[in-house]
């Protein structure tokens, strides 16, 4: 039906930074970071009303400078952190052979200011609401300063919102936040040794392992670290041809992880043997930029590619459920139970389920709702969002 | 006249047929009609007017003439009838003649037989009386006889037996005498008359002291041409006179046949022994010098490898050429023949000359001797061949260079001609199809040594092209000190060279191919015996040439052409690229021609019969279109990636917030132009220019500014109006207007253009992607400007649409501004003073 239709927000600016408002389990709210140069740069607080199909919107200021990463709290819903660009300038700009300015990346908790909630409560319908935007609270600097430029902050994943790690050049920073996370302190740290500048790409903190495991990229490689000794405990040199872009843990399956690159390739590895890995899809024509497992239904996997498609995938059979749901007892007492049964002989294959082409521009970001499992958002850069759903008979097939 | 009746019936059908006839008058006169002439009878008597018929009236005849004729017609039956009537009445007359005549001869005849019997009645008794004369003479005659005869018939009985008992008086001194003499064939038959007389009257003493007396003097003699059989030594003829005198002595033919058969058995294994040591010497000559001791099973078992080592898959070319050996497989196989099948053949010869078709004697004994006899030749003969099988099977295995095929097929129909020989000797036995089975399994191994000498000729044959694509392009290197820039007339050497290589190769390969075939159709020449077994007519063409050399090399090439992509992708390609392209084109050619070219000069060469089922050519051909497109869009991405390189280290490298005002185009951005023009170069050799659109008549002046395109314009507006979702969808609607989607990493065409366009593709497109994680400082913004002119000056003219050229470009430029901090283009003029200026 009209359901399935995609939904469309566009920002004004052009955005990299997506992520799902984690401790938000009612409605879906997607947090989107812009990039700007000449502007403030806003954080779009984006609430999907699933039964209407309505998207309404608050904006935050986030005026330290443009977001490269955001990443939300699982803890509370107002607390999130985001890596952005600060441009330091010494000495006037525009005056020719003068300019000494640095471009740093920084990272930092933030808190939204509980004016927001509330104003969205009262009349989220009105998208005109947001005219004077609020501003974000800085709670801490995740200041690593020293140890270079911030790619992605992640947060304990299930955690209570006290530890984060920062991925800074070559350093993983393991930081524990105090109770109101107004302030930051570095608990342990690992540094990637080698040749030439290396610089962690991405990473992911494993849910696994009573979130002991962490899981980085740089250049071809992906490296495991184990966040209680900060040792290097595997890694996939040559994972990919080209440079490694993303990483998820595949939620239901402890050593699955799916990455995704240059090479257009989207790989899942069995990290206890990482010779080879498990599988490997090559739908993209262009570099893959992310890569997301669903989180209740780790055969749906979410990519997102410079060729400004999103694909979705059923990989069946590397998922947690690989001959499909198992029927309980309670639901064969179900008068439909002959028809489960079929539905679930039926041997599921690997594929594509689709290819979503509303994008015009890269596709850099996409997420899983954690509100509503089959519901995702897709973000370009040229800041067109776009939400979509599982389509419904894949749904009622692993459902039923 | 029932009596009649009948007697009509029996009468033969030869009798009188006049009266026949007049019974049946008779008949028909009594029963108005008969059954078998009824028919007959209403046909005539229907119509009165039928002046033949019995039933004519002439009264209604007349009517009906008057009626129905004119009176000139009348007139005419009238004198017609008249004529009818006078000669039937001529005829009469001439009948009653000749009767009458007949009928005075008739009965002259009788009277003159009348008077010659009682002539010959007289002559009769006279006889009579004169034979009763006779019978009493001759009974007096045998009377007085009678008594002289009776004595005359005892008495020669009595000189009979006497003569026979004199024989046997005689019988031991006369044996004794033969042995002497060696006659034994004569002590045999003598002994054989008295034997049954002795064993008679054995009772008697005397005639015991005889029985006892021969009997000691037979085993003698037995044990004697026991002992002569035994020696061996002695001719055939010899052994088969031994052989024929025991069987009449009644030794055992069970006993006799094994006898014959280990004595033949010894001499037919010497001669194995020999062919085992011609085998042997293979261990000290092999050319690894591997010292084993030739003796004992080990070592003979070590014989095998040993001999396979020569042929080693990656010294280069190797397999065409015969390695030394000792004696040839001809030779090898002519000594088995000649020694050992041909005495194989003699000893079945005379074996059953001996036992087995020996003339059948009413001796109950006998009777099962062929049956027995056969058994055990077919045994003996099947072990010994068995063994002999091995030993030419080993041969066989060690014959595997794939150089000379004639002698190993000449060695193989010698081997089976002479087999042949054994067959027609033995019709039951299994050795022949058995020696079919080894030339069979000797042509399937063949087969498979050609496919593996085909396929290393085919990886050496690219080895050989890999250097020639090294070689010149290593010197060149080292002169321009790794850049390419000095060296693009080093370059151009190897790169004209090729469409040479590539035609050599594919040429070479094909003759390869060629030389196979002419090979392996030496088993199917006419003249060679084992041609016309159903194996060599059907399976070995369909299954074993077509499929198993031919199709299975056909799908190695391609198969090793796509691993060329496959393993090259995530280890960085450690193929050249320009290799890359060549196989492409390879299996390009097969596709379009090659593989059907081979595939009908098998067909034809080997007349192929599809009994089974065989792979189609075109689903061969569709194999090498996908290894061919998959090759060069491998070939597009290593290059694409190699140029994508350049341009990211160039972007992620600098500081562009700092960098200076833009003086010159970059190194770099020369570079990419330069490798694309020779990678132009390099695809221009060996695939069409294809298709592109038509050109603007100014591409290479077009003036792009930054802010060219009026959709980066309108999004760029500082309004803080917010975006509704209405809003944007008609942004998006305007933007598709604008643009077609563009696939980057897409397959290619066959076509020079097709290729430059995915390799271009992807350099913008990472330069593109590059940029947007960049920040821009207002020089940074302008070096990327006069840059992306540079770029859009040259590049234009390779791919086939410009206008993809112009959109990525627009787009590096336009995100370079989005990313710039101060962005402050640079003036037009400027930047085509900077470009032209190089």
């Amino acid at each position: 039906m009209e359901d399935d239709a995609p939904v469309i927000y566009g920002l004004e600016f052009q955005a990299r930074a997506l992520t799902s408002q984690t401790a938000e389990s009612d409605a879906i709210r997607f947090l989107v970071g812009t990039q700007s140069l000449k502007f403030d740069n806003q954080i779009h607080i984006i609430d999907f009303d699933d039964e209407n199909n309505i998207i309404s919107k608050s904006v935050l200021q986030h005026e330290a400078g443009e977001i490269w990463h955001i990443s939300a709290s699982p803890a509370d819903k107002a607390v999130l952190t985001t890596c952005y660009n600060i441009n330091w300038s010494f000495g006037a700009l525009g005056v020719q052979n003068a300019s000494e300015s640095r471009v740093v990346t920084s990272s930092a908790v933030w808190r939204m200011p509980p004016e927001w909630e509330s104003g969205s409560h009262e009349s989220p319908d009105d998208p005109h609401n947001s005219h004077n935007p609020q501003s974000l609270d800085l709670l801490c600097h995740l200041d690593n300063s020293a140890h270079g430029n911030a790619s992605c902050v992640l947060w304990e994943p299930m955690g209570d919102g006290k530890r984060v790690i920062s991925l800074a050049d070559n350093h993983a920073l393991l930081w524990d936040l105090t109770e109101s996370s107004t302030q930051a302190t570095i608990s342990s740290s690992a540094t990637l040794e080698g040749k030439g500048q290396l610089k962690f790409t991405s990473g992911k903190w494993s849910p696994h392992h009573n979130c002991t495991q962490l899981a980085t990229a740089n250049d071809t490689a992906i490296r495991g670290w184990d966040l209680r000794t900060m040792k290097q405990i595997y890694c996939i040199e040559n994972a990919h041809g080209q440079l490694v872009r993303d990483l998820d843990f595949n939620p239901n399956k402890q050593y699955y992880l799916a990455s995704c690159g240059d090479d257009c390739k989207v790989k899942f590895w069995d990290v206890r043997n990482i010779s080879e890995p498990v599988k490997t899809l090559e739908e993209h024509s262009h570099w893959v930029w992310s890569v997301r497992y669903n989180h209740s239904h780790d055969q749906l996997v979410l990519t997102g590619s410079s060729d400004s498609r999103v694909i979705l995938s059923n990989m069946v059979s590397i998922s947690s459920e690989p001959f499909g749901h198992l029927v309980d007892d309670d639901d064969l007492s179900d008068g439909e139970d002959n028809h489960n049964d079929e539905k679930t002989k039926e041997p599921l294959q690997d594929s594509i389920i689709s290819m979503y082409e509303e994008h015009e521009d890269s596709v850099y970001a996409i997420e899983w709702s954690s509100a509503d499992p089959w519901l995702f958002a897709s973000l370009s850069y040229d800041g067109r969002l776009v939400i979509n759903r599982v389509p419904r008979a894949l749904k009622y097939r692993i459902l039923l | 006249m029932d009596g009649d009746v009948s007697n009509a019936d029996t009468t033969p059908p030869d009798s009188d047929p006049a009266r026949k006839r007049r019974v049946h008058g008779m008949l028909k006169l009594y029963y108005g009609l008969n059954e078998e002439g009824k028919t007959v009878d209403q046909a005539e008597s229907l119509d009165p007017c039928d002046i033949n018929g019995p039933h004519f009236d002439p009264e209604v005849y007349l009517n009906k003439l008057r009626r129905e004729c004119s009176l000139g017609e009348l007139m005419d039956q009238e004198s017609c009838m008249v004529k009818q009537i006078r000669s039937l009445d001529s005829d009469m007359q001439t009948l009653v003649y000749e009767n009458y005549n007949k009928f005075i001869s008739a009965t002259d005849t009788i009277r003159k037989m009348k008077n010659d019997f009682k002539k010959m009645e007289d002559e009769m008794d006279c006889l009579t009386t004169n034979m009763a004369a006779i019978t009493v003479f001759s009974a007096r005659i045998s009377g007085t006889l009678q008594d002289q005869h009776a004595q005359i018939t005892k008495l020669s009985g009595v000189h009979t037996l006497l003569r026979k008992l004199q024989f046997l008086f005689e019988l031991p001194a006369r044996l004794n005498k033969c042995l002497e003499l060696q006659a034994y064939a004569q002590a045999v038959t003598s002994h054989r008359r008295a034997r049954c007389v002795l064993q008679q009257y054995s009772h008697m003493p005397s005639f015991r002291g005889i029985q006892d007396d021969c009997h000691a003097i037979m085993d003698k003699l037995a044990q004697e041409l026991r002992q002569k059989f035994r020696d061996g030594g002695s001719s055939a003829k010899d052994l088969s006179e031994c052989v024929e005198l025991l069987l009449q002595l009644d030794e055992p033919a069970e006993e006799l046949c094994d006898k014959f058969l280990t004595h033949a058995r010894s001499r037919l294994e010497a001669d194995l022994l020999g062919l085992e040591a011609e085998l042997r010497p293979v261990l000290s000559i092999g050319p690894t010098s591997v010292v084993v001791p030739s003796t004992g099973p080990a070592g003979r078992l070590s014989a095998t490898p040993t001999a396979g080592s020569p042929i080693d898959p990656t010294s280069p070319g190797n397999p065409f050429l015969s390695p030394s050996s000792r004696t040839d497989i001809l030779e090898f196989i002519d000594r088995g023949c000649n020694e050992f099948v041909s005495s194989l053949c003699l000893v079945i010869a005379s074996y059953q000359e001996l036992f087995v078709n020996r003339p059948q004697e009413s001796n109950l004994a006998y009777k099962n001797i062929p049956q027995m006899a056969v058994g055990k030749l077919h045994a003996f003969v099947d072990s010994l061949a068995a063994r002999y099988f091995s030993l030419v099977e080993r041969r066989i295995q060690e014959e595997k260079s794939v150089g000379d095929n004639s002698l190993l097929v000449r060695a193989l129909d010698r081997f089976h001609r002479r087999l042949q020989a054994v067959a027609k000797l033995l019709p039951g036995s299994a050795v022949p199809s058995q020696g079919t089975e080894i030339v069979v399994r000797a042509a399937r191994e063949r087969v498979k040594q050609y496919l593996a000498a085909l396929q290393s000729f085919y990886l050496d044959s690219l080895t050989d092209v890999r250097q020639a694509l090294a070689a010149p392009r290593l010197g060149g290197s080292s002169a321009g000190g790794g850049s390419h820039l000095g060296v693009p007339a080093a370059g151009k050497d190897a790169l004209a060279s090729l469409p040479e290589l590539l035609s050599s190769l594919s040429a070479s390969i094909l003759n390869q191919i060629k030389t196979v075939l002419a090979s392996v159709h030496l088993f199917t020449a006419k003249d060679i015996t084992f041609s016309n077994k159903p194996y060599f007519k059907g399976e070995f063409c369909s299954q074993g040439v077509r499929e198993s050399l031919v199709v299975n090399f056909i799908k190695f090439v391609c198969q090793s052409s796509r691993q060329f992509c496959e393993s090259a992708v995530d280890r960085g390609g450690s193929t050249p690229p320009a290799l890359l392209l060549l196989l492409s084109r390879l299996c390009l050619d097969y596709e379009t021609s090659t593989i059907s070219y081979i595939l009908t000069l098998t067909d034809e060469q080997f007349l192929v019969q599809h009994h089974s089922p065989v792979t189609a050519v075109t689903a061969l051909c569709g194999e090498a279109r996908e290894a061919a497109q998959k090759l060069l869009n491998h070939y597009v991405k290593v290059q694409g990636l190699i140029i994508s390189q350049m341009l990211r280290k160039s972007v992620e490298t600098r500081d562009w917030v700092n960098t200076i005002e833009p003086r010159n185009v970059r190194a770099v951005m020369k570079r990419v132009v330069e490798d694309t023009t020779s990678i132009d170069v390099q695809v221009g050799l060996l695939y069409e220019e294809g298709v592109r659109k038509a050109h603007s008549s100014d591409s290479s002046k077009r003036t792009f500014s930054v802010y060219s395109s009026s959709r980066q314009q309108s999004r760029y507006t500082p309004s803080y109006t917010p975006s509704a979702p209405m809003d944007t969808n008609l942004m998006s609607n305007i933007h598709k207007l604008f643009s077609e989607r563009i696939d980057i990493f897409s397959p290619v065409e066959f076509n020079k253009v097709s290729v430059l366009t995915g390799i271009i593709k992807i350099s913008l497109k990472t330069f593109l992607e590059c940029v947007r994680l960049r920040t821009f400082g207002r020089y940074g913004l302008q070096q990327i400007q006069v840059d992306c002119h540079y770029l859009q000056m040259y590049l234009w003219r390779f791919v086939s649409d410009e206008n993809l050229v112009h959109f990525l470009l627009d787009e590096i430029v336009g995100s370079t501004a989005h990313r710039c901090l101060d962005p402050a283009p640079m003036e037009q003029s400027v930047i085509e003073v900077i470009c032209e200026r190089g």
